[in-house]
């Protein structure tokens, strides 16, 4: 599903984030990528999403060399993903239900089938009843669960999580966690960026380490 | 199908929720759009107020000849004949000076020849030309002028003309200002577009990072724009409706005063859509332009 070949990223400046990186990762498996801060997991994410291009080496997603797509290919490449932010990235002039239907609105779908779906997502997330709310009155943990209904309500075959936990306590964690590890029980791919080495083997993923951008 | 109109549902909704949640700065700025709007519609109206009014006085392409009161009847018959075959003389007609005599009198006016010994009025041409340009006339007239029967030429509608030369000059006035005050309402509604833009940079960035394209980054400002546009256009055409009653009581007085039943017309249901249409119509160009030029921002991701 995704093949790195020798991947270099090189920042204007010179910073070289990642370093003749090269992995493959089969459909269907939860891989959690350990490295402390500036290692180049979140580069690493950015190169899988289509948000970077690599400097050198290639990136194959779906069957897609992300390096060589047009511009105007991104936006339909990024709809099969599934994206999760540290910092949660969530509109918070909208209420819980726009957050999470506005995925579905690029995509074009409205009306009865994009509300079924954005209620079915938000009672993934343990976030029912909470439709009308707007993001700023939630908990830390019910925001990364909101961020996580977003990702997951376009039915994405590849979901990934930047330190999706960095900014929440064990109990928070624990449940986003959870749910992480049972979206996997259904299929979706997973990638995580984790600081907390320990998470692979408790929710039984494949850990792959990063430091100073090369992989150990 | 489905997924495009769901697209431009939803550029639409977004469009006007940003009208909405901010109903001050949209008020504003549709009263400034509307302001420039109305000035040039404003001035268009009177105009055409003004060409109705005075539509009887409108420059005719007519020449009255004059002969000697010396030239027989059969000469001038036979030169308004020759006239007639000309190509740019479109109609001929002889006035006697018999018939001349009776018109004056049937007006009222016998009483001044009352007095002298014979008929002292000549036999007559009105001529009327295919073309009504001014240097033409003046050519025709300069020629007949030249006949030795000929007495007088009168190019009657100078007055006219002047009238009309300023008509010209007022209708070329009003499309300056139209386009200058056009240049405005897309000005004013381009700076609006582009501090929307920055100030949405963050939900552009998320809308990117889910897959949303140009064109779905982009149709909600041009939505906004061209809203904007209408809502100045139709505050334009308020505003003039407005106008035009305060001052319809007015002007009814000061045209009775003059022994006129003219009343001032206001602009049609078309015209008010054309003006509402044009207006929206440059709403969207300002906004055309503004993410034109804040094309990075959009592609902040």
């Amino acid at each position: 599903m995704i093949e790195l070949n020798d991947v270099t990223k090189r920042y204007p400046g010179g910073h070289e984030a990642l370093s003749h990186v090269s992995l493959g990762i089969a459909k269907g498996e939860m891989v959690f990528v350990n490295g402390r801060s500036g290692a180049g997991k979140s580069t690493l994410l950015k190169l899988i999403a289509a948000t970077e291009r690599p400097t050198s080496g290639s990136v194959v997603v779906f069957g897609q060399n992300i390096g060589r797509m047009r511009r105007t290919g991104l936006p339909y490449f990024r709809r099969n993903l599934g994206l999760v932010f540290q910092d949660h990235k969530l509109l918070y002039d909208r209420s819980v239900f726009d957050n999470v239907l506005l995925p579905l609105q690029i995509q074009g779908l409205t009306g009865h089938e994009a509300g079924k779906r954005v209620r079915a997502a938000l009672d993934k997330a343990g976030l029912t009843g909470k439709e009308r709310a707007r993001p700023i009155t939630l908990s830390g943990g019910e925001q990364q669960r909101l961020c996580i209904a977003r990702a997951i309500v376009g039915r994405p075959q590849l979901l990934l999580a930047d330190e999706p936990t960095a900014n929440l306590d064990e109990t928070y964690a624990g449940e986003i966690m959870a749910m992480f590890h049972a979206l996997n029980q259904v299929g979706v791919t997973l990638i995580i960026s984790t600081h907390d080495q320990s998470q692979a083997q408790r929710y039984g993923g494949r850990a792959i380490h990063l430091a100073e951008g090369k992989l150990l | 199908m489905n997924a495009w109109f769901a697209h431009h549902a939803h550029s639409f909704a977004v469009a006007f929720d940003r009208l909405r949640r901010a109903p001050l700065a949209a008020l504003i700025s549709v009263l400034v759009i509307a302001a420039a709007i109305t000035l040039p519609a404003g001035l268009y109206l009177l105009l055409d107020n003004l060409k109705k009014a005075t539509a009887d006085a409108a420059p005719r392409a007519e020449l009255s000849v004059f002969f000697k009161l010396n030239t027989p009847e059969a000469t001038a018959r036979q030169i308004g004949q020759v006239l007639q075959q000309q190509p740019d003389v479109a109609s001929v007609r002889f006035i006697g000076r018999d018939e001349a005599l009776k018109r004056l009198e049937k007006l009222g006016l016998g009483d001044i020849t009352a007095g002298l010994p014979g008929n002292p009025l000549p036999h007559a041409l009105i001529l009327r030309t295919r073309d009504s340009n001014p240097a033409a006339l003046d050519r025709l007239a300069e020629t007949l002028r030249k006949r030795p029967e000929v007495d007088r030429v009168n190019l009657d509608s100078g007055w006219a003309r002047r009238l009309n030369a300023f008509m010209q000059l007022g209708e070329r006035v009003i499309w300056l200002l139209a386009g200058l005050f056009g240049l405005a309402l897309a000005a004013i509604t381009g700076n609006t577009i582009r501090l929307q833009i920055y100030a949405q940079r963050d939900e552009i960035e998320v809308a990117r990072l889910l897959g949303a394209t140009d064109r779905f980054i982009r149709r909600p400002f041009l939505y906004f724009g061209g809203l904007q546009g209408l809502l100045g256009g139709l505050t334009a055409w308020g505003l003039l409706s407005l106008a035009l009653f305060l001052l319809h009581g007015r002007i009814a007085e000061l045209a009775a005063a003059y022994g006129s039943e003219f009343a001032l017309a206001g602009l049609s249901w078309l015209d008010g859509m054309a003006l509402a249409a044009i207006s929206g119509l440059l709403g969207l160009i300002g906004a055309l332009y503004a993410v034109a030029h804040t094309q990075r921002s959009l592609r902040i991701a």
